[in-house]
């Protein structure tokens, strides 16, 4: 976080209202302490978001006194730049990218800080701490720079950018931890309640306006959490009654599934990850 | 829980990805969804069996080559302690991405293909291992199933290795050899019954009772070093006049009321406070990352290095280094880079190349001007300011650097000082 202070002109913190963007905050305001986090917070917004993740979001930002910049991917539909998806699986989920580049370039950002981590995905896995971005925020995993010990590199061209993943090396069990023991607050979803829901592929769908539901799907009752919190489209429930931080991390701890078993975005393809990734996506 | 860092390094096809799967595998560490993803894409390859490497090697690339192109870093635990992998590619090519992964690593897996034996790759890795200063490094001989579990072979690959890195290593390293076969899991987590001559422990069972020595092997007693990262200065009404420097300790420990001096202004001032967020400590060490403030108004900036009184390191200006050369361009004499050493970036020039190493032969070349793609040489460098390092021997944390091409901003080079 230092670093990235140091190095780089105009950077952000990438904030979705998970877990995993709420403990950057937590470690930008510990870097900074006293003084303020010195990074904006920006939101790229599908609109098709848990309301509960919203709610946490804006209050949290009001309770730091964060600057909040939000991009709307319903503006680049407006504009013509993305085309919503159709059919039983449209997700904004893929449009995001388009919009995250769009906010990177008008808001002049050098450097975005993303929680993302290695273990979530194989090709997460294989992203450095400092992540180079070209112009057109395309990542190359053949040309990553080399990173030794705790020296980073930050220098970059006009134009380009670097991701940069401070917990990169935390595991989901870690971040649950750390959550613990700072005692931070997180969005209401990622306990267990009562929600409509539907069933799909063998997976739990939240029931949302936002899903195109064919007439054989019908919502019920459940009580339910969420592992993972993104779009409404694309991430589904677990089945839990885990409704406290120690019961979260027994349930993490006994899980068989992982926590990205839970994202409907990455199933699309083995290498659905990668392509994002190469296409900008954080 | 402690975490034990470990660097896996070998040639291609020696069966890396397959033993870390197999680690992962066997200590329940994959989830029901991720093994049923494997047994798919298994199935999809035509193969008859599942195929572990696919759960590390990630990208595109990597699947259709059935190669490792870059570091993937993976994490298990064990009721023990949490493991973090770094599976470096064995490819000449990705020598770079080889150094990355074990640069930060106490452990050092090298993989022997039973039938292959010793390698030039197998030496290279030995030798970075080494320059790094590793302490442990476990030789596992792979693929013993295809030798029909033979100790001869196996002996006869120790004996070679033994011969092949001669005085390559250094005081306080360790090296284990184990024979395994990652495809059947054999002395993996539990002892083989195909080896009933071995008598050593299973792979998991030396990982486990590795000692986690946090910095590298060294000088006894490493001096305190502290490069500020970020100098915090507040200015609300209840942090006035605050000025926070802030930074992680590279080595040794600082107290409150030491004395100490900021370099390169070498003004010196004693120890205020020492905070961690909103904790006073009263004494913090090496990886802590804190705020320290000082009883005087000294001058004091970013790239700047706190030090305690009477361990001050040489300010030097011109460095005798060992570098390990990462960019295809080649280093030669007269060229510019930037050197960054910790937070302290300086203009750098190359004076002269004095040898390259032939990792083959482990012998030295003097005749040669240039420094090309995953070779090491020693060299000697000029710089515009002062660099604080200590010999790389003595303190590691503070005896390496890093060297940026300007042109392209890539880091091109790691150094370690003489």
């Amino acid at each position: 976080m230092r670093e990235v202070a140091a190095q780089f002109e105009r950077p952000a913190i990438l904030f979705s209202g998970g877990k995993d963007s709420i403990t950057l905050v937590r470690l930008a305001q510990k870097a900074f302490y006293p003084g303020k986090i010195p990074f904006p917070l920006v939101h790229v917004d599908t609109g098709h978001n848990f309301p509960e993740t919203i709610e946490f979001r804006d209050k949290l930002v009001a309770e730091l006194g964060l600057e909040l910049i939000v991009g709307l991917v319903e503006d680049d539909i407006r504009a013509g730049n993305v085309k919503e998806e159709t059919g039983k699986y449209a997700s904004r989920n893929a449009l995001q990218t388009v919009t995250l580049l769009n906010t990177i370039e008008r808001n002049k950002f050098d450097a975005c800080i993303g929680g993302a981590r290695r273990d979530e995905e194989k090709a997460r896995a294989k992203e450095r701490i400092f992540s180079v971005r070209d112009d057109f925020g395309q990542w190359d995993a053949k040309k990553q720079r080399p990173e030794m010990f705790d020296m980073l590199n930050g220098r970059i061209e006009i134009g380009e950018n670097v991701r940069v993943f401070p917990i990169s090396n935390w595991t989901e069990l870690d971040v649950w931890n750390y959550i613990k023991e700072e005692a931070m607050d997180i969005p209401s979803i990622y306990f267990a309640h009562q929600r409509q829901v539907f069933d799909r592929d063998g997976m739990i769908w939240s029931d949302s306006e936002f899903i195109n539901k064919s007439e054989d799907e019908v919502p019920y009752e459940k009580t339910v959490r969420f592992r993972t919190v993104g779009d409404m489209t694309c991430t589904a429930a677990v089945d839990s009654t885990a409704d406290n931080i120690d019961t979260i991390i027994d349930e993490i701890l006994e899980a068989e599934i992982s926590e990205r078993g839970a994202r409907i975005d990455d199933k699309r393809s083995e290498a659905a990850m990668e392509k994002r990734k190469q296409q900008g996506y954080f | 829980m402690d975490i034990l860092r470990i660097a896996t390094a070998g040639s291609v096809d020696d069966g890396k990805s397959t033993l870390i799967g197999r680690l992962l595998y066997e200590t329940k560490s994959i989830t029901k969804d991720k093994i049923e993803a494997l047994e798919a894409a298994s199935k999809r390859k035509g193969l008859d069996f599942t195929d572990l490497s696919l759960l590390t090697d990630g990208l595109i690339a990597e699947r259709e080559q059935g190669i490792t192109i870059d570091v993937a870093h993976i994490y298990f635990n064990t009721p023990q302690r949490k493991y973090i992998i770094a599976d470096t590619p064995g490819h000449f090519e990705y020598t770079r991405n080889m150094v990355t992964g074990a640069s930060n690593a106490s452990v050092s897996i090298i993989l022997i293909d039973s039938r292959n034996g010793v390698s030039e790759q197998t030496k290279r890795h030995y030798y970075i291992s080494s320059l790094l200063r590793v302490e442990e490094v476990i030789v596992a001989v792979n693929k013993m199933d295809l030798v029909g579990y033979d100790q001869s072979r196996f002996e006869e690959i120790k004996a070679d290795f033994e011969a092949a890195v001669g005085k390559s290593g250094f005081e306080g390293q360790k090296i284990t050899f184990i024979p395994i076969s990652s495809l059947y899991g054999e002395n993996i987590t539990t002892k083989s019954k195909e080896m009933p001559w071995y008598g050593g422990d299973s792979l998991l069972s030396v990982l486990e009772g590795i000692e986690n020595r946090q910095q590298r092997v060294g000088s006894e007693k490493v001096p305190a070093r502290m490069g500020v990262q970020h100098v915090i200065r507040p200015k609300t009404e209840e942090y006035h006049d605050y000025r926070g420097y802030a930074g992680r300790i590279s080595s040794g420990d600082l107290a409150v009321g030491d004395e100490v001096v900021a370099l390169p202004g070498r003004q010196s001032s004693k120890i205020k406070t020492i905070e961690k967020f909103e904790t006073q400590l009263q004494h913090a060490v090496a990886g802590d990352s804190v705020a320290v403030t000082l009883e005087d108004d000294i001058d004091v900036s970013r790239g700047n290095m706190l030090v305690k009184a009477g361990e001050e390191p040489e300010g030097r200006k011109a460095l005798s280094a060992k570098v390990c050369w990462m960019d295809g361009t080649p280093m030669s004499a007269g060229k510019n880079y930037i050197l960054q050493h910790g937070v302290n970036a300086q203009k750098a020039k190359v004076v002269s190349i004095d040898s390259v190493l032939d990792v083959e032969h482990l012998t030295e070349s003097s005749e040669r001007s240039e420094i090309a793609l995953n070779e090491i040489g020693l060299i000697q460098l000029k710089t515009a300011g002062e660099i604080f390092a200590d010999a790389y021997m003595d303190n590691p944390a503070n005896g390496a650097f890093i060297l940026i091409d300007p042109m392209s901003n890539n880091t091109v080079g790691l150094g370690f000082v003489q």
